[in-house]
């Protein structure tokens, strides 16, 4: 079903002869994962620039993950598609027929001069519209800050203009990404190109994804169950997100403690006991919090794989009257906290190796909102804290990210004033808001054992929002 | 059992000039046709009262009545009566399958001599009862009794009447070849303007090779024609562009001009060992090396139904330790331009050559100034079983043109088949 009631209006047959002509935004039904379903659904085309470093592992991952790929009768993608053992057809934009494609891959690796970006034009005019309803766009490149070469640099850090462009342009439902991969680190690539091509990214869409080396060796793993044996922290697991994720986590294989203030700890074991997990009823900002934290995860699982930090709240006032416990307390359960529970359980070397801290931020973070001084604070030291904390936990094997939700449809958003409300909703590619599996499965994405090789980023689960954008 | 095998030559050929459906042979039969390429043949070779070894033919497209339509064409043709024959089918492999089959028994030590050959006609095509009409007058000759028979043939109804008429469509998948061949054309991504200029190509060719007298020793005037009836020597890319798509919908790139049209004619090619070329003081042209066939799943696994060819190459190359460019000249049937297109790009794509041919790399590229150089089939014509015999006739006769080297022979066929052979001076 569309996410609200607008979009059922316009994909009605009757709103929709209306909402066409007149111009209104036509949000499409976002696919979105169900277990055992294939990575994706439809042929993906994988393209590549001359001198492509990425084709090959991109070609393998695209064979690991049992995708029908096609691609141009170049030397370096058809090379890197018998290497990877791709039965792939051949694409030739002078003889298109009637090809469509659910995802349009580009390895932009080659490209190390500015004059040589028209390699972008040449692969994606005469396809971009031939991408299918929720398909997807993914570029691939080389961080601009490693590249040796300042016109290198200068090529690649274009990439993320044209792909956020991309990403606006190409609608129905369709995202576009640029994933930049460090050289060395291309091994790395697999568990997130396979999360961007699937129907997991659904809402996640104008995102620059930095893969760096792997702060831990990945061992083997079944990807229909990728945290199958890990127990997993989520905080604020009683409802919304934090449940979602609970949930989404759980069927990865994970057993989840659930993680709420006490007075919510009915709706918290009734989650637990759906997903056949554990709660743990306190309050993250009591002074013994971390510590009691630790003991149960030192205790009951001798140790943790995964930290979700979504416990937040809203204490909206504009800056003149805000008075000092609406800050004070959102300060310490949005960010304080984190930091102070973090700390418990490095020092007690809780977080086992391929560990993996989340934490919640939000777009408001990236682009401050009015009346929430406050938490765009909170949200934005959130990001600081992932980037800070990054090097320092990447050193035992573990990584930290965040996720920053645009307008997910939540209780809490129900709650905003109807413009308001709209607004949020219309204003971002998707032409709708996303929902709480979204953030959750974009969590897991980054909890899984495949995303060793992604650490301090912050990934925007907004439809490729307007704001901060 | 013979152990030992023997040099088989290709010492010569014959066939009529390939006219378009219903055009110059409209009245001609698929015997009148192959008989007259054998007599052009028996002529030319001093063969007239002679018993060879054996003469190998077959048509694709037959009336029942021609069961022996190899054998009655022997009967008609100045060949000794006591000379065997019979009948061969492959689809459009039949005349190189002939080849094949009597240059194996010349090599093992059989026969001597041979004369592999084959005719098609699209104009005189068997039209076949209604399988209902035909049950009822199977019944009616049944009958015991007149008004047995009179009461079975009161069950004829109008609409019995209407013929089985034989279509060019791939009995499993209801798809005509040229519908099959778009397929193919699109999975390789094969343009309108490489086809055409394959097309090109071929009429440029096979009408120089006419002017400078090639086909010669090659072929004998029937019912007023002297060249094939398809060729247009003056054709150009720009007249071809002009041409609507006739398969693959409206975005399809194949034409009439770069598909071959539907044709009658008929081949035969003399073939011998060196000792009974060397007793009849005839001149050996080229030798048959080896030869493979291969077949795809274009049903279960969707292969490209013209794909065949693809495969038993590179299997033949393998026996024989020979790479892909040790040819000196290429003959690839052109049933369509897409065809050829599309077995060149698989030899080149690694993809093809690895997943599909289990091979370490890419077979590569050919050099194109190699290919088809005195014409192929789309200027040509393409009678069926007839196309074999004119390839390997012109084949032989243009190793020994240029005084020796290799040529690889590769034809497609129905049914997902193809048939490749390696000629050698």
């Amino acid at each position: 079903m569309p996410t609200d009631r607008y979009s059922q209006i316009v994909n009605s047959r009757i709103g929709g002869l209306v909402a066409g002509p007149v111009g209104l935004p036509q949000p499409v039904e976002l696919d979105r994962f169900e277990p055992g379903q294939p990575v994706i659904s439809g042929e993906v085309l994988l393209g590549a620039a001359p001198g492509a470093r990425l084709a090959d592992p991109v070609a393998h991952a695209l064979a690991g993950a049992g995708a029908t790929v096609r691609t141009p009768l170049t030397d370096v993608v058809r090379a890197a598609a018998g290497n990877a053992g791709l039965d792939a057809a051949v694409w030739n934009p002078d003889a298109p027929a009637e090809a469509r494609f659910k995802a349009l891959v580009f390895d932009a690796s080659g490209i190390d001069d500015s004059t040589q970006l028209a390699a972008l034009r040449d692969f994606f005019q005469p396809t971009i519209r031939r991408v299918e309803r929720s398909g997807r766009v993914i570029v691939l490149g080389t961080q601009p800050e490693l590249c040796g070469d300042p016109r290198e640099a200068t090529a690649q850090r274009a990439l993320e203009g044209f792909t956020r462009s991309v990403g606006k342009e190409v609608r129905r439902g369709a995202a576009a990404q640029l994933l930049y991969v460090a050289p060395g680190a291309e091994a790395g690539l697999d568990a997130t190109l396979r999360f961007f091509l699937s129907p997991r990214s659904a809402y996640v869409s104008g995102q620059v994804i930095r893969v760096a080396a792997a702060v831990a060796d990945v061992p083997e793993f079944d990807w229909g169950r990728p945290l199958g044996g890990k127990v997993a922290l989520v905080t604020g697991a009683s409802r919304g997100i934090g449940a979602e994720v609970a949930r989404v986590l759980a069927r990865d294989g994970a057993h989840v403690v659930g993680l709420d203030v006490p007075p919510a700890a009915e709706e918290l074991e009734d989650l637990t006991g759906e997903i056949g997990g554990s709660a743990l009823a306190l309050d993250i900002t009591e002074p013994d919090a971390p510590q009691r934290i630790a003991d149960h995860f030192a205790n009951e699982h001798e140790g943790i794989d995964v930290v979700v930090h979504n416990a937040g709240v809203t204490r909206d006032k504009t800056l003149g009257k805000m008075d000092e416990e609406r800050w004070s307390q959102l300060l310490d359960i949005n960010l304080s906290s984190q930091e102070r529970i973090d700390e418990q359980l490095l020092e007690r070397e809780l977080i086992r190796a391929n560990g993996r801290i989340v934490s919640v931020s939000s777009i408001s973070g990236i682009a401050g909102n009015a009346g929430q001084t406050n938490y765009a604070t909170s949200k934005a030291g959130v990001i600081g804290m992932v980037q800070s904390l990054a090097p320092v936990v990447a050193k035992r094997g573990v990584t930290v990210n965040a996720v920053a939700p645009g307008f997910i449809e939540t209780a809490m958003t129900k709650a905003m004033p109807l413009a308001t409300r709209e607004a949020g909703r219309r204003m971002n590619s998707m032409v709708q808001g996303g929902l709480p599996v979204d953030v959750a499965e974009t969590i897991a994405w980054l909890a899984g054992p495949g995303a060793a090789s992604v650490n301090g980023n912050v990934v925007r689960v907004c439809g490729q929002s307007l704001l901060g954008a | 059992m013979n152990s030992k095998t023997r040099a088989v030559a290709i010492l010569g050929g014959n066939r009529i000039p390939f006219a378009r459906s219903n055009g110059a042979y409209a009245k001609a039969s698929n015997q009148d046709m192959l008989t007259t390429a054998l007599d052009g043949l028996v002529e030319r070779y001093g063969l007239a009262g002679e018993r060879v070894g054996e003469v190998a033919g077959g048509a694709v497209l037959k009336h029942a009545r021609d069961f022996n339509l190899t054998r009655e064409s022997v009967l008609g043709s100045k060949l000794a009566p006591e000379t065997s024959a019979y009948d061969v089918g492959q689809a459009c492999g039949t005349g190189l399958e002939t080849t094949i089959l009597t240059a194996n028994k010349i090599a093992l030590g059989q026969i001597d001599s041979a004369i592999a050959s084959g005719a098609d006609t699209t104009s005189d095509a068997p039209i076949a009862l209604n399988d209902k009409l035909r049950a009822i007058l199977i019944e009616a000759n049944n009958a015991k009794s007149n008004t047995d028979r009179l009461r079975a043939l009161a069950k004829v109804r109008p609409g019995h009447i209407v013929p089985e008429i034989p279509r060019n469509a791939e009995p499993r998948t209801g798809l005509s070849m040229g519908e099959h061949t778009a397929i193919m054309a699109r999975e390789w991504g094969v343009t309108r303007e490489e086809q055409d200029e394959l097309a090109v190509a071929s009429h440029q060719n096979l009408g120089a090779a006419y002017d400078r007298g090639f086909f010669d020793d090659l072929l004998n005037p029937y019912l007023g024609l002297e060249r094939d009836q398809n060729l247009r020597a003056d054709s150009t890319v720009e007249k071809l562009a002009k041409l609507k798509p006739v398969f693959g919908g409206e975005d399809g790139t194949m034409t009439a001009a770069n598909s071959t049209p539907l044709s009658d004619g008929a081949s035969a090619v003399l073939l011998g060992s060196e000792d009974w070329a060397e007793q009849r003081g005839l001149k050996v042209l080229a030798r048959f090396v080896d030869a493979e066939t291969a077949a795809v799943d274009y049903v279960g696994k969707k292969e490209g139904l013209l794909m065949a060819p693809a495969y038993a190459v590179p299997r033949m190359l393998e026996r024989n330790d020979m790479k892909l460019q040790d040819f000196d000249l290429y003959e690839i049937h052109e049933a369509f331009a897409a065809q050829v297109l599309c077995t060149l790009k698989a030899w080149e794509d690694p993809v093809f050559c690895r997943q599909r041919l289990g091979l370490d790399d890419a077979l590569g590229e050919i050099d194109r100034s190699k290919l088809n150089v005195n014409g192929g089939s789309l200027a040509c014509g393409h009678p069926f079983a007839a196309t074999g015999g004119r390839i390997v006739a012109a084949a032989a006769k243009a190793l020994d043109e240029r005084g020796g080297g290799r040529t690889l022979i590769s034809i497609c066929a129905a049914g997902g088949q193809g048939v490749v052979a390696i000629l050698e001076r």
